[in-house]
């Protein structure tokens, strides 16, 4: 069902864009969020909101991978799978979660938690081999680690992403694609060591890009905001829990 | 003399709170921005032209020109896309970018929508990245609260609404004129050109398309001048890069450089390709670019010196594969992609590449023979130069390049009855492990 309250969000996510039809993807997102899919009655809201034919907005959730025809887990966790973490140990992990979870690729375990995919290149490369949780980055897997993984997912304990937050569930995540931040933005580190590796060994020789130290006044840092600020067409920021 | 490693774009990736906008100013964040309203428009314009900065989103057209196609200011309005939807294999630098220093890429679009006079900027960034997005989200609000974004900026009386946009997962959304498809709420299938989107781009009015990388480098140019980024890089590859290291190589990650360098030297800096073990072959740009082998480790990493060696930059996504891979693995796996991401919309390559991944799955089960090889060849002919848009030809770019450099290796498969390659060896775990999990 798809409440009034969020029959109310999808018209604010109109309003963020010139042409409201530009709102059918974050919508898309907001109906996996409140629905667990794109069902058939998340497509007729679409339609009736953007002034469209249900068989329109049909053919664009169906063009894309990320909106699921039938209902994901509360963990969608993908292996990525694409030539180069395959290679490192992608494919072995795949492997390994197919047999460990007994689900095939695209199917979800018999408790709701888990839905099992293997993904394409999620730019993360540099960390193979990657799974993601939740679209979280899960980094320099191993088939022992997998296992624990979704072990502890499927228990209810509280998981961190290694570049990331503290995994919501797969409905929280959507919401937060729809446009509508959860305040864990502050959660989790700049970046993980590979992402480091040039800067350090930069710092290590002394080499630089030889740009000039900033002089003068600093600009406003944003910690006393100065007013000047609009009605913003995208949403709030939250305010994370900081560490 | 410009060093071999220039961190700009990553010099903030350790801060403590690197993405917020306190870290990001006291790292000299904003002040680009400060400088910039102080100029007239077309003199960012002419700065970021005087840079030689080139798009880094794969292509490598001059951004500054890009800009400078866009029609005399009429009756509709301008619009600034951020190509944020990273998914070619291999490129991995916009993703830690935008986690790490998401105001980089912020002040970055501020100020190339005021250099084209835009007054709405949209991120079109991939939805498979949760935490980017988080981040992109608070900076933006961040950047609004701060009077940096919104009415009057600055005082300068530039007003300026940026939207952040997730996509919903297809790769072809990454070519620029499918993203305005999808950005418009429709299929994300390529459009036909001209009109270019500098002419007719989104709702058909005059935009500016840009890799994050592209806009990211605004800021620095505007505050260190043109001449500071110029000094960097060769003769007509100007500037720092980010290269990305991944696979078999000691220490995997970001390096950001000057253009020109090497994969020698990249590699002695990365600690070389993994202990025992020699380099194969490697992309230089990603799987859509032809790859390479351990002959061209001396070639420059530019546009022309890639191009010299009949293959792309591309994203700098440089994937390292040791002798341990089976190269006919490989490419069978990016075949795939290709034919997963095809957008359907014309037949030589939505037929294509279907064809590709079987006859490419025969000759990996050991069963096909030298008129498979023609085969493949012939298939590829038909459908490089013969498609819609750039996808096809990326998809043909494996196939070809490993023909040219490992026709052997096809061959063997064919000889052996099969594969000759252990998977298990190629992994980054421990012998047993690998071998549990093969099989499974
Ligand atoms: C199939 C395909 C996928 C692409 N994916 C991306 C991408 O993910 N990010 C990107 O910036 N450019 C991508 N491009 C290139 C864009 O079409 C475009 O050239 C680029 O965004 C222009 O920005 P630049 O001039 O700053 O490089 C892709 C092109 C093709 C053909
Ligand atoms: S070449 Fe492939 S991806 Fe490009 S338009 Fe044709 S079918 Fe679509
Ligand atoms: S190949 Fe797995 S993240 Fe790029």
């Amino acid at each position: 069902m798809i409440s009034d309250k969020t029959k109310g969000e999808l018209r604010e996510i109109t309003a963020r864009y010139p042409e409201s039809r530009s709102a059918l993807l974050p919508m898309l997102h907001l109906v996996q969020s409140e629905e667990g899919y794109v069902s058939p009655e998340g497509i007729e809201v679409c339609a009736e909101l953007l002034d469209l034919t249900a068989a329109e907005v049909a053919a664009v959730a169906t063009f894309y991978t990320m909106y699921k025809r039938r209902p994901v887990g509360d963990y969608h966790v993908g292996v990525c799978t694409n030539t180069l973490c395959a290679v490192m140990g992608g494919d072995a992990i795949f492997g390994t979660l197919k047999e460990h979870l007994g689900v095939g690729n695209d199917e979800t375990t018999e408790d709701g938690k888990v839905t099992l995919e293997h993904v394409e290149c999620n730019a993360a490369c540099d960390y193979a081999p990657v799974v993601m949780v939740n679209w979280e980055f899960f980094d320099n897997m191993t088939p022992e680690r997998a296992r624990k993984l979704v072990d502890d997912l499927r228990a209810g304990n509280e998981v961190e992403a290694d570049r990331g937050a503290r995994i919501c569930t797969w409905r929280q995540a959507e919401r937060v694609l729809a446009g509508f931040p959860d305040g864990r933005a502050d959660e989790g580190p700049s970046a993980g060591e590979a992402s480091l590796a040039g800067l350090r060994l930069a710092a290590e020789r002394g080499w630089s890009s030889g740009a000039p130290k900033p002089t003068g006044d600093a600009p406003p840092r944003g910690d006393a905001p100065n007013g000047a600020a609009s009605n913003g067409a995208t949403s709030n920021g939250g305010g994370g829990k900081g560490q | 003399m410009t060093d071999p490693l220039t961190p700009a774009l990553t010099a903030n990736w350790g801060q403590r709170g690197s993405w917020t906008l306190p870290a990001y100013v006291d790292q000299g964040g904003y002040r680009a921005l400060y400088e910039a309203v102080t100029h007239e428009p077309d003199e960012i314009i002419q700065m970021v032209k005087d840079s030689g900065l080139r798009g880094r989103g794969g292509a490598g057209f001059p951004t500054g020109m890009k800009w400078g196609f866009l029609p005399p200011l009429g009756e509709k309005p301008r619009y600034l896309v951020v190509n944020a939807d990273e998914s070619e294999p291999g490129t991995c630098k916009d993703i830690p970018l935008m986690l790490a220093s998401p105001h980089t890429l912020v002040e970055g679009v501020i100020i190339s929508s005021y250099a084209i006079r835009a007054r709405r900027a949209f991120i079109y960034v991939r939805g498979e990245v949760l935490h980017v997005i988080r981040r992109l989200q608070q900076a933006v609000r961040e950047a609004y609260d701060a009077g940096y974004i919104g009415h009057n900026i600055l005082g300068s009386g530039y007003d300026l609404e940026v939207v952040v946009h997730a996509g919903a997962g297809a790769y072809i959304c990454g070519e620029e004129t499918a993203l305005l498809d999808s950005l418009e709420g429709r299929r994300g299938q390529p459009r036909l050109r001209p009109p270019f989107p500098a002419v007719e781009g989104l709702y058909a009015s005059p935009t500016v398309i840009n890799n994050v990388e592209s806009i990211a480098s605004v800021p620095g140019i505007v505050l260190n001048g043109p001449e500071w980024f110029s000094s960097m890089g060769t003769e007509k590859s100007k500037g720092h890069v980010i290269y990305s290291l991944s696979g078999h190589v000691a220490r995997p990650g970001q390096y950001e450089g000057p253009l020109g360098i090497t994969l020698r030297e990249l590699l002695e800096l990365a600690g070389g390709i993994r202990a025992g073990h020699e380099l194969k072959f490697w992309t230089p740009g990603g799987s859509s670019t032809p790859m390479l082998t351990k002959e061209h480790l001396d070639l420059p990493l530019d546009y022309e010196g890639m191009a010299g060696a009949g293959t792309m930059l591309g994203t700098r996504a440089l994937q390292m594969f040791d002798d341990t891979t089976c190269v006919l693995r490989a490419v069978l796996r990016w075949t795939e992609f290709y034919k997963h991401e095809s957008c359907g919309k014309c037949t030589p390559c939505r037929e294509g590449t279907w064809w590709l991944v079987q006859v490419l799955e025969r000759l990996e089960r050991g069963e096909g023979s030298e008129d498979d090889l023609e085969t493949l060849l012939d298939l590829c002919d038909n459908i490089a130069g013969r498609s819609f848009c750039a996808l096809a030809d990326g998809a043909v770019a494996p196939i070809m390049s490993s023909l040219k450099y490992f026709r052997d290796e096809y061959v063997a498969h064919f000889e052996h009855g099969g594969c000759p390659f252990d998977p298990a060896a190629a992994t980054l775990f421990e012998p047993e492990t690998a071998t549990a999990g093969v099989g499974a």
